[in-house]
């Protein structure tokens, strides 16, 4: 099947089989292997995205549900190599270790702040109960979350 | 310590330098082993066992070769060179021959053009087997009642420690036994290689996640019956470790597969493949009898302790040395009788995980100090602090406890930290047990609170000579740094440049790609890479230091031993000389290559004594948490801990290591088990097998003990396994408190609290 998905700001075409889910679309398609697969099963949000403005695992998604829609991955937010606000607080909050759920981390947090600009440390946590880190303990990704929303 | 994390201008020692992938990686510009590509690669794939226990009755690979786009497919059969490999006895084979024994044991591999192609020659592969009764009892490996399943027998290890006098009693006994469930590492990152064959068919390059380099490329070598210099091993970026990437799993299959076809071969685990292509935290059971005196003063320690490692060995004998001899604790005993046997079975093979061992043993020897301090009449905190060790005083295998032993230290400190406030009368639903689901009900909802303090040695023990290479080059005020640590998200990448930097007075520092053009740094495991690839990284910088003094010094005809650094500077300090290092090195440069050695250790003898372990480090946790007892549902709600890190080279990255660890001891507490019935695996996949989340994780208050350790090489002790090993126990007591449930096994089920 033919879709056409804008990533990143930037058309993409494929001719792609039916099945293919849109984090394959992302990473064997495009090329764009930030987006990370951690569980097959949707439990561990590595592979959290934006489609149109929402944040979703890309694992649960089919490619060709996204025909005509509006992707961003970790690799779309800097602007003219300027990081997202996001990405900079989980960079200066030692907000990662490994670093393999960040990107999926940072797309979902983006989410959280967008939907609630101030949020407590509660609903940070719960908000990103959807994704999985084995190494933080999720403490100084919560911090990063909040330290981006100008709470510390 | 939040607030302590203060930057200083330059990210030497001891300052809170933040990771230099840091960037990559929250740009995704970090290249993951499983996003390596190469032109023209195939996908190789693994055929497993679904049988725990069966003969081999034949492999049929004809149809899996007629299918368009399938490129290769091996067995057992072509395997050129060992037919085995394994960390310490090479019992495990590449592909299984004549009989599997455990589920998801490796039969054949292909190779072909997409992930589904592969897929489809797997289940065309026709294996047919005659299906075998599984060995599952560890206690019918002890007695020999079940035929060996192997050629090398039933029973891994047995080893004894006895000491002081075995006769000895107290008037207080307490026994119990303790069970303690198969945990999996779960880093995130799945295992994912590359692995590219040299033009002239002769060697092959692989990019792989791994823990040790060096090794791996040895057992590769072995499998392969090619030089270990025809192999060269480039790390890819690691999603996590835990112990999980000691073993091989994918990387003789891999490279196999690249030979065979002339071809680059990629191959990456699933999920519910990971789960069966790494080894696993020990299930243990755990039997002990304290003996004390009214005062509750340990007086002698009685245990049989059984690891069940699975099919093959792993790291299993060293897993069960570890157990035996930390099983007092951080605590004073005289006497000991302990018997230790790590058993084969039909199980999944058990290997390393952070706390290697000395996880189960401590949840046995927390959960009974407890016991002591009730039957004593004494505090948590009261029977730790009389029997707490010090520098002087002897393990059980008489080797003393030297250097650093801040265990009082470390209980006084967690002590101090403030408890947190109770409950409210309607608290929000998601800080009670259960959480979202409003299950819970506040007045079923009990609080309780739970210590646990432990002893973790550090390095490889028994003879082991785990050393560490590094080199260093310094030219025009800029260090380049060489070394084959892996960096599995530890933070060395950090520390290794914080080194130089403190070291040569240089603030540009750039790390070479990690790979095996340099000597073995050893394997990131046993909290050894701080100690052991920062000692290497300390002598080679040491070493420059030297030649970067002696050119100066002739330059201006003095004794290179008047020179030091001054921040960025050397200065003469007997005379006026001032030049920063920058303009000393202008023009010229040093380069310097260093093997660090820990001090030898020796072997147990029969009777288990012997000074077996290079160094130990301690760490006390109290658990708070709330428990709603109608339904069995747990909380964490704070961990308190107080930590001897020996000098906190880089407190945020010591924080997150502490942070992290007690989420893994919550999860081991609370949450974590692979579950087994008949040797079936039933959980393997994330929505089964249960991992904290965000709301899981506890609020963690922690305080580093910072007694500089004069044996390790910058005063450091290794912090990554520590934080993960005495907070289970503390968490099961917590919940003991609460409920007044015996809690004897981890993790704690509903079940374990309501019935």
């Amino acid at each position: 099947m033919n879709v056409n998905i804008v990533v990143n700001g930037i058309n993409t075409k494929g001719d792609i089989e039916p099945r293919m889910l849109l984090v394959n679309y992302v990473r064997e398609h495009l090329g764009l292997t930030a987006t990370n697969i951690g569980c097959d099963t949707s439990s561990c949000g590595a592979c959290t995205i934006h489609l149109d403005g929402e944040s979703v695992k890309s694992c649960t998604i089919l490619a060709v549900q996204a025909d005509g829609g509006n992707v961003t991955t970790v690799e779309g937010l800097a602007i003219d190599g300027v990081m997202h606000p996001m990405q900079e607080s989980f960079m200066q909050n030692h907000g990662l270790q490994c670093g393999y759920c960040t990107p999926g981390m940072v797309m979902a947090a983006i989410s959280i702040l967008k939907e609630n600009p101030n949020p407590t440390e509660q609903e940070v946590r719960a908000g990103l109960e959807g994704n999985l880190c084995r190494c933080t303990g999720y403490h100084n990704i919560v911090h990063s979350v909040l330290a981006c929303a100008g709470k510390n | 310590m939040k607030s302590a994390s203060v930057r200083t201008r330059r990210e030497i020692l001891g300052a809170s330098a933040l990771r230099p992938d840091g960037g990559p990686k929250v740009q995704g510009s970090f290249a993951f082993s499983s996003d390596v590509w190469a032109d023209n690669m195939l996908w190789g794939a693994t055929l497993r066992s679904p049988h725990p226990y069966a003969r081999i009755i034949s492999v049929d690979i004809s149809e899996a070769l007629k299918i368009i786009g399938v490129e290769s497919v091996l067995t057992a059969e072509d395997v050129p060179g060992k037919l085995t490999y394994g960390l310490i006895d090479a019992d495990q084979p590449v592909f299984a021959s004549g009989v599997v024994r455990y589920m998801g044991e490796p039969v054949a591999a292909v190779a072909a053009d997409h992930p589904e192609t592969c897929r489809r020659a797997l289940a065309a592969i026709r294996v047919e087997y005659e299906v075998f009764e599984p060995l599952i009892n560890p206690e019918d490996s002890i007695s020999g009642s079940f035929p060996a399943i192997h050629p090398n027998g039933n029973l891994l290890r047995h080893q004894r420690v006895v000491c002081g006098d075995k006769d000895a009693t107290g008037q207080i006994v307490v026994e119990c036994e303790y069970e303690i469930g198969m945990q999996d590492q779960a880093f995130l990152g799945l295992e994912a290689a590359l692995a590219i064959p040299d033009q002239d068919g002769l060697g092959v390059e692989m990019i792989v996640a791994t823990q040790w380099l060096h090794e791996d490329r040895k057992q590769i070598a072995l499998c392969l019956g090619i030089p270990e210099n025809k192999i060269r091993l480039t790390l890819g970026g690691v999603g996590g470790a835990f112990g999980a990437r000691e073993d091989i799993s994918l990387q003789v299959h891999a490279s196999l597969l690249a030979l065979r076809t002339g071809r680059p071969i990629k191959m990456q685990y699933s999920r519910e493949e990971s789960f069966f292509g790494h080894v696993h935290r020990h299930p243990a059971k755990i039997w002990i009898r304290h003996h004390a005196s009214a005062e509750g003063m340990i007086i002698k320690i009685e245990a049989r302790m059984v690891f069940d490692g699975g099919a093959y060995a792993s790291t299993s004998g060293a897993v069960l040395i570890n157990a035996v001899t930390h099983i007092q604790g951080p605590y004073r005993c005289a006497n000991a009788v302990v018997d230790g046997f790590a058993v084969r079975t039909n199980n999944p093979p058990c290997g390393a995980m952070r706390g290697f061992g000395v996880v189960q043993a401590c949840f046995a020897h927390e959960s009974q100090m407890d016991k002591i301090a009730i039957a004593c009449g004494l505090s948590p905190v009261e029977v730790r602090l009389r029997n707490a060790m010090r520098i002087g005083d002897k393990l059980i295998t008489g080797q003393p406890v030297e250097s650093v032993a801040p265990v009082e230290r470390c209980i006084r400190e967690t002590d101090a930290i403030p408890l947190p406030p109770n409950m409210t009368l309607s608290p929000h639903e998601l800080s009670i047990p259960g959480g979202s689901g409003r299950t819970a009900d506040r007045q079923h909802i009990v609080r309780g609170v739970g210590w646990g303090v432990s002893i973790k040695n550090l390095m490889y023990s028994e003879t082991f000579d785990d050393f560490a290479t590094a080199r260093c080059r310094l030219q025009d005020g800029i260090v380049t740094l060489k070394f084959a640590t892996a960096e599995v998200g530890q933070g060395f990448v950090t520390i290794a440049p914080q080194i130089a930097r403190s070291v040569l007075g240089v603030d540009t520092v750039f790390v070479d790609p990690t790979d095996t053009l340099i000597g073995s740094a050893g394997s990131t495991s046993a909290s050894r890479q701080t100690w052991m690839s920062g000692g290497a990284v300390d002598g080679a910088c040491r070493l420059v230091r030297e030649r970067l003094f002696e050119h100066v010094a002739s330059q201006h005809n003095i004794d290179p031993l008047q020179l030091e650094i001054d921040d960025t500077d050397i200065v003469d300090t007997l005379g006026d000389l001032r030049i920063s290092v920058a303009q000393a090195s202008s023009g010229v440069f040093f380069e310097e290559t260093f093997e660090h050695h820990h001090r030898p250790t020796t072997d147990l003898d029969a009777n288990g004594q012997g000074n077996c372990h290079v160094a130990f480090a301690f760490v006390a946790h109290r658990a708070v948490v709330d428990v709603d007892t109608e339904l069995g549902l747990v909380k964490v709600v704070q961990i308190a801990t107080a930590q001897d890190v020996g000098r906190a080279l880089n407190p945020l990255s010591v924080l997150g290591q502490i942070e992290g660890g007690i989420a893994q001891g919550l999860g081991l507490a609370v949450m974590e088990e692979i579950l087994m019935v008949d040797g079936i695996v039933k959980n393997p996949s994330f929505t089964d097998y249960l991992l904290p989340t965000a709301l899981d994780a506890p609020d963690v208050v922690a305080v580093l003990v910072e007694e500089p350790d004069p044996q390790a090489p910058l005063g450091a002790k290794g912090v990554g396994e520590p934080p993960c090993i005495s907070v289970t126990p503390a968490i099961a007591a917590a919940i003991r408190d609460a409920t007044s449930r015996p809690i004897t096994r981890v993790p704690v089920r509903p079940s374990d609290i309501c019935f």
